[in-house]
Order: structure tokens, then C-alpha cells, then sequence
């Protein structure tokens, strides 16, 4: 067994459903490149380990440690164990999982298990002197803040989609690495129903362009409208809470404090107020375009070019004039 | 049953909330402090299985400054039948271990069945406290439920993952975090608030819980620089006249954004 790099950076990717590796790897393995060596943890269901292990070298890991789970059905402690296993064996300067629901489990057993400090929410890592630092953009992007851990490698998580560097493929060098269970008690994933169809829109985090509707829209058969502007631009389908409470998108669109955070070149907030929770997930943006009938919303407050005005006039028209020019 | 229920005070996502630039800690000055709302909805999800089964006993727990007591009293307003108040000097600033260290040992001393959390803070949005507790606690975690039902020895529920929605369960006992997808809290009533006054609230420090606030064998999060952005300003606003729609067509390609 050769030795692993001095500067070895890991990071866990799992595969998810019937798919390949999640979405965030190509950012997580992006990220470490710039930091260190990029050696990657697959998790992987029975099976599936060799193809995510040649798919985490092309996005750029030097070395990659596969683990099949040998029941898919016993929920994240398997994987604390063969984050704990591979620790071991690599002995990283950091630790980069993503900020999804499982990778926030797993960092945080992880961390508690083995008292290592948790950088949480990271929108892009650094290094200095002493080791890797994190950067995080808080209270809705009204502060920069670094952390870093006060010894031992930090556990990073990463704001999925915030990472725009990528790596260059690595020729692949993988083996399988051996874990011992801990048998700790954990719950039962009793059945798994798979989003299918996936809709060829772009994903809402990480997406260069958004388009989000709010309450003004009024109900679901409206709010199409909203797609149709984001297929025009290429954009993404985003919403404020109280459209998603109103059931006119799922609340995996929903932007803000409680939702998804985006950065993106372009934001469209049609029939948004602006509050102030719903402008915590999209203020960093570098355009922000406002729609709305209420010239006093502060949604305008934030927006580089508002319109007063029905949204019901003013979308169909931009639609007909984008693509009356595209034609040109 | 023994339920205890897991609320974070947190400055109030409608104000202004600041970080202390020269700290990096929270300015609590700055903002009014209020339980998260993703934690009334835990307590809203314990208090309506003990509506409908007799004998569930709702415990509140908090790690937060001297000042949270009325805060705290709002969740006995609401329906908790006790609350536990973490507080000491040693805590500010604690990071993610060292406040699920002091929360599980606050929870250890309790002989409970189900711990409830919300899933991610509107503060530190650090999002993992529930899972840590379950390592801790030595006991599984079913995190980020959008729906959940609680029996005899076994809590269940669906979760929502990135590639689809898996239906999970636990035997007790065991952690659990819910997401906002469950219904917000109740009102506090009349009778409720004057009945809170009664129940019992009891304090702790760290040296009850025999924990150490910076122990030499964990490592910590530290923050090593802050800094505030400029606020936005606003830029153009036009009033639509009929051609609003193409004004803004033209801005977007001018703009090189269509
Ligand atoms: C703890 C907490 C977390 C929260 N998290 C989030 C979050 O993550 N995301 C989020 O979005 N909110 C969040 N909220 C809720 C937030 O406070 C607001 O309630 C919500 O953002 C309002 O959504 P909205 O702008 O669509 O609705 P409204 O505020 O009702 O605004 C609708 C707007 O549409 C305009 N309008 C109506 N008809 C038309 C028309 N025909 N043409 C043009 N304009 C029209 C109206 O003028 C109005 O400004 C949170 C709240 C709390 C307390
Ligand atoms: C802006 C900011 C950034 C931070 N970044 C980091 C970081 O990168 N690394 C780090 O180690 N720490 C960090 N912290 C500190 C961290 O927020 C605190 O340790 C906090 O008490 C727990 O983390 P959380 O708020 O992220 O909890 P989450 O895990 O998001 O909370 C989930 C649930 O756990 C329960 N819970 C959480 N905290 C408490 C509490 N104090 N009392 C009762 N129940 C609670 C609640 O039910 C809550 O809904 C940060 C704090 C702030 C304000």
C-alpha cells in the first residue's frame, strides 16, 4: 500500500439513489484541489463502487478509497464508520463533506466522535500557515467570516453549489478500504421513492440564472409562468416561502433563510415582497431584476432594475421580447 | 413517554442582526432574541402527541445566555410540562461540539424516550446538533422529517433527501429533527401563560453537567477574521407604462444576461 499525500485533502461523495455521485462532487473536489491533494471517500450502495470510483477521478481525486455498504437500509451510521476508517488511513489536513441533510449527519457524528471542530456551511476554503480555513458568508450574506480548527483537521461542510472551481481528471488509483462497524444503533430506511424525470432545467443551487415567483402569482396554474420566463433564460425555477406554503412549488425551489441560498449572476423575484428572510437566500446575487405591483415592496430596495407593475402584463411581454430578439 | 424538546434562542430573523466585529460573536444587543421558529415547531409536534396520550411528559431544554428565561417561558406558555435552562460564562461563543457535549449531558440525566430538534438554526445554520446528540447519546438519529408519526417504542416519518423521499424509522430511544414542513407552533393562552409561572425551570451550569469548557483533548472552531459587506443599494425603478416588458428585455441583453 503506497502512502497517501502529505497535503491529502478528503472528501466523501456518495452515490445516491440509482444515479452516480451527488451532485455537490465536481465542487467538493474542485474546492480541495486548491487546498491540497484531493483523495476522495465514495460511499457507494453493493455494486456500484468501481464506476463512482472512476467517475470521482475524472472530477479530479488522486486517489479514491471505495466503501459498498452492505445494507443500504441502516441509515448514516455505516458511513461515520467509514469516514472514521478512512481518517485513519489517510490522515488528512481537512475533511470536505457536503451541506446536504446526510452530509451534515455524517460531519456531525463524525466530529462528535472523534472531537474534531466542525467549520459548518462553507462557501469556499483557503490555506495559510497553520491549515485549511474555511469561509463562510452569514446572516444572509451581510458578513464574510473565516474559521478554522484550533488543531487537528477540520471537518468542512460546503454549501452545495457554491464552489465554482473544478479539478482536472486524475488517472484513477483506487482501493477498496476495509471498515470495521461499530454497531451503533442507528434508524431503518424502510422504503426509498426516487425522484425520476428529471426536469431538464437547470438545478436551483449553483445556478448562474434564477427566476423566483412569490404569493403574487396567485395559484399554481399561474406560477407556469415562471417556467416558462426560466426556459427562456436558461434559468432556474425558484420561489419564496409562502408559494411553497400555498402549494404552487415544491419546497425544494423555495429561496431564503430556510430554504436554498443562491448566488447567482442573474435573480428575477416576480410578485416577492423582498422579505427579509427570502432576501437572506438571494442578496449575493450579482443582478437582481424585481417585478412587483407594490412600488414600496422592499424587494426594490436590493433590485438593480425594478418594474412597478402586473406581473401578468409585464412577464408575458418580456417572454415575447426575448424571444423575438433570440430570432434576430 | 418522556419527550424532550430542543429550542434554540436565536436573534429574530425580522431585525437587524449583527456579528460583533471585533468578537465575532452574536451582538445580542443588536436584536430582540426569540425561540427559533423551527423550535416551536418541534414543541408544537411534542405537545400535540401529548394532547392525544395521557401520561407524555414534555420536557424544554436550552443552552443559552442569562437572559432567555421569558423566552424560555413561552415554550411553558405554549404546553411544556418543565424546562431546563443550560447557562453559563463558559458558553459564549461555544462552538458546535462543545454545545452538543453540554446538551447531551443536560439530556443524559433525564430518562428520556425521544429528543426532538429542529433541523437547521436561523443562526448558526450549522445544522448537525441533532446528529451529534445521537452520537453522543449513543442512540439513532432520523434527521430531517417533513412528516412524523410517534408509537409505542418507535418513531417514523419521511424524509426528504436530495434525490428523492425515503420513509424511515427508529426504535426508541432515539433522536429526531423535523423540518418546516410541520405545522408552526400554538398561541400561548391566557391560562397557559398563568400556569407557566408555576412550572418548574430549573438552571444548570457547566459545573452540574461536569463538562469543561475548553477541554484540551477537543478541537475547536475558531473564527479567525470578520467582515461586513456594504449593503446593497437600490438602482433603476420604472413604472410600467405598457412597455415595461421590452425595457426589461433590453436591459437583460444589453447586460449580456439573455
Ligand atoms: C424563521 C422564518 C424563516 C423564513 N424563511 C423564508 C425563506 O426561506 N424564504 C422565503 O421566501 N420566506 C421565508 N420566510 C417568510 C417571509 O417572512 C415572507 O412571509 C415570505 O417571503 C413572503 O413571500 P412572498 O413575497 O411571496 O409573499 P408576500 O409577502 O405576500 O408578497 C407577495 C407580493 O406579490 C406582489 N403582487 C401581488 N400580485 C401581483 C401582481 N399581479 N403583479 C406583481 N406583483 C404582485 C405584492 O405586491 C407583494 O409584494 C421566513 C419567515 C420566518 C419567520
Ligand atoms: C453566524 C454563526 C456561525 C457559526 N458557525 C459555526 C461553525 O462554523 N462551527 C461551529 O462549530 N460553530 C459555529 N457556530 C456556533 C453554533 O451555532 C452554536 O454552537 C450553536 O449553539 C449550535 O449550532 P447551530 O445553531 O448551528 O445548530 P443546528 O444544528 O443548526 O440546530 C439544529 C437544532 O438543534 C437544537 N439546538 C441547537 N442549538 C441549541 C441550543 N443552544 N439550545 C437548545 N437547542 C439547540 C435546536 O432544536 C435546533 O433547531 C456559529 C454561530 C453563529 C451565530
Amino acid at each position: 500500500m503506497t502512502e497517501f499525500p502529505r497535503d491529502a485533502i478528503l472528501v466523501v461523495v456518495e452515490v445516491q439513489g440509482s444515479g452516480g455521485l451527488e451532485q455537490a462532487a465536481a465542487g467538493l473536489l474542485g474546492a480541495a484541489a486548491a487546498v491540497g491533494t484531493p483523495v476522495a471517500l465514495v460511499l457507494t450502495p453493493p455494486g456500484a463502487g468501481s464506476a463512482a470510483a472512476a467517475e470521482a477521478a475524472v472530477l479530479g481525486a488522486a486517489r479514491v478509497l471505495i466503501v459498498e455498504t452492505t445494507d443500504p437500509s441502516v441509515l448514516g451510521v455505516p458511513s461515520v464508520d467509514a469516514l472514521f476508517a478512512a481518517v485513519e488511513r489517510v490522515r488528512p489536513d481537512a475533511i470536505l463533506i457536503s451541506h446536504s441533510l446526510d452530509g451534515r449527519d455524517l460531519a456531525g457524528r463524525y466530529a462528535a466522535r472523534s472531537r474534531a471542530a466542525v467549520c459548518a456551511d462553507a462557501v469556499g476554503v483557503a490555506r495559510d500557515e497553520e491549515g485549511v480555513v474555511a469561509h463562510h458568508s452569514v446572516y444572509g450574506g451581510a458578513y464574510n467570516v473565516t474559521s478554522a480548527s484550533t488543531f487537528g483537521a477540520p471537518v468542512i461542510t460546503v454549501r452545495q453549489g457554491s464552489i465554482e472551481a473544478r479539478a482536472t481528471a486524475q488517472p484513477e488509483e483506487s482501493e477498496t478500504l476495509a471498515v470495521t462497524p461499530s454497531e451503533k444503533p442507528a434508524a431503518r430506511i424502510d422504503s426509498f421513492e426516487e425522484e425520476v424525470g428529471a426536469s431538464s432545467r437547470p438545478e436551483l443551487r449553483g445556478a448562474a440564472k434564477v427566476v423566483a415567483g412569490g404569493r403574487g402569482f396567485g395559484s399554481q396554474e399561474q406560477f407556469a409562468l415562471v417556467g416558462q420566463l426560466a426556459d427562456t433564460l436558461g434559468a432556474a425555477v425558484g420561489a419564496s416561502r409562502a408559494a411553497v406554503d400555498a402549494g404552487y412549488v415544491p419546497q425544494s425551489h423555495q429561496v431564503g433563510q430556510t430554504g436554498v441560498s443562491v448566488s447567482s449572476q442573474l435573480y428575477v423575484a416576480l410578485g416577492i415582497s423582498g422579505a427579509i428572510q427570502h432576501r437572506a437566500g438571494m442578496q449575493t446575487s450579482k443582478m437582481i431584476v424585481a417585478v412587483n405591483k407594490d412600488s414600496d415592496a422592499p424587494i426594490f430596495e436590493i433590485a438593480d432594475f425594478g418594474v412597478v407593475g402586473d406581473l401578468f402584463k409585464v412577464v408575458p411581454q418580456l417572454i415575447s421580447a426575448l424571444q423575438a430578439r433570440k430570432k434576430q | 413517554m418522556k419527550i424532550v424538546v430542543l429550542v434554540k434562542v436565536v436573534p429574530d430573523t425580522y431585525g437587524d442582526r449583527k456579528l460583533n466585529l471585533e468578537t465575532g460573536l452574536a451582538d445580542r444587543e443588536a436584536s430582540e432574541a426569540v425561540v427559533d421558529e423551527i423550535g416551536e415547531r418541534a414543541l408544537e409536534l411534542a405537545l400535540s402527541y401529548a394532547d392525544a396520550n395521557e401520561g407524555t411528559e414534555v420536557v424544554l431544554l436550552t443552552l443559552a445566555p442569562e437572559g432567555a428565561t421569558a423566552t424560555i417561558r413561552k415554550g411553558l406558555a405554549m404546553g411544556a410540562g418543565s424546562a431546563i435552562h443550560v447557562s453559563d460564562q463558559g458558553l459564549r461563543g461555544a462552538d458546535l461540539g462543545l454545545t452538543a457535549g453540554t446538551l447531551a449531558a443536560a439530556i443524559r440525566r433525564l430518562e428520556f424516550d425521544l429528543v426532538i430538534t429542529g433541523n437547521i438554526s436561523t443562526d448558526g445554520s450549522g445544522g448537525m446538533i441533532p446528529a451529534m446528540l445521537a452520537e453522543l447519546l449513543d442512540v439513532p438519529h432520523a434527521t430531517g422529517l417533513s412528516s412524523v408519526e410517534i408509537s409505542d417504542g418507535v418513531v417514523s416519518g419521511s424524509r426528504p433527501v436530495e434525490s428523492g423521499v425515503q420513509q424511515v424509522s427508529a426504535n426508541l430511544p432515539a433522536v429526531i429533527s423535523i423540518t418546516e414542513a410541520l405545522p408552526s407552533g400554538r398561541f400561548p393562552n391566557f391560562k397557559g401563560i398563568m400556569a407557566a409561572k408555576k412550572k418548574p425551570l430549573e438552571v444548570l451550569t457547566l459545573s452540574d453537567l461536569g463538562i469543561i469548557a475548553d477541554d484540551p483533548e477537543a478541537a475547536s472552531s475558531i473564527m479567525l477574521t470578520v467582515t461586513e459587506k456594504p449593503p446593497r443599494a437600490a438602482g433603476v425603478k420604472i413604472i410600467d407604462e405598457g412597455d415595461a416588458g421590452e425595457k426589461l428585455a433590453d436591459f437583460l441583453v444589453e447586460n449580456r444576461l439573455a
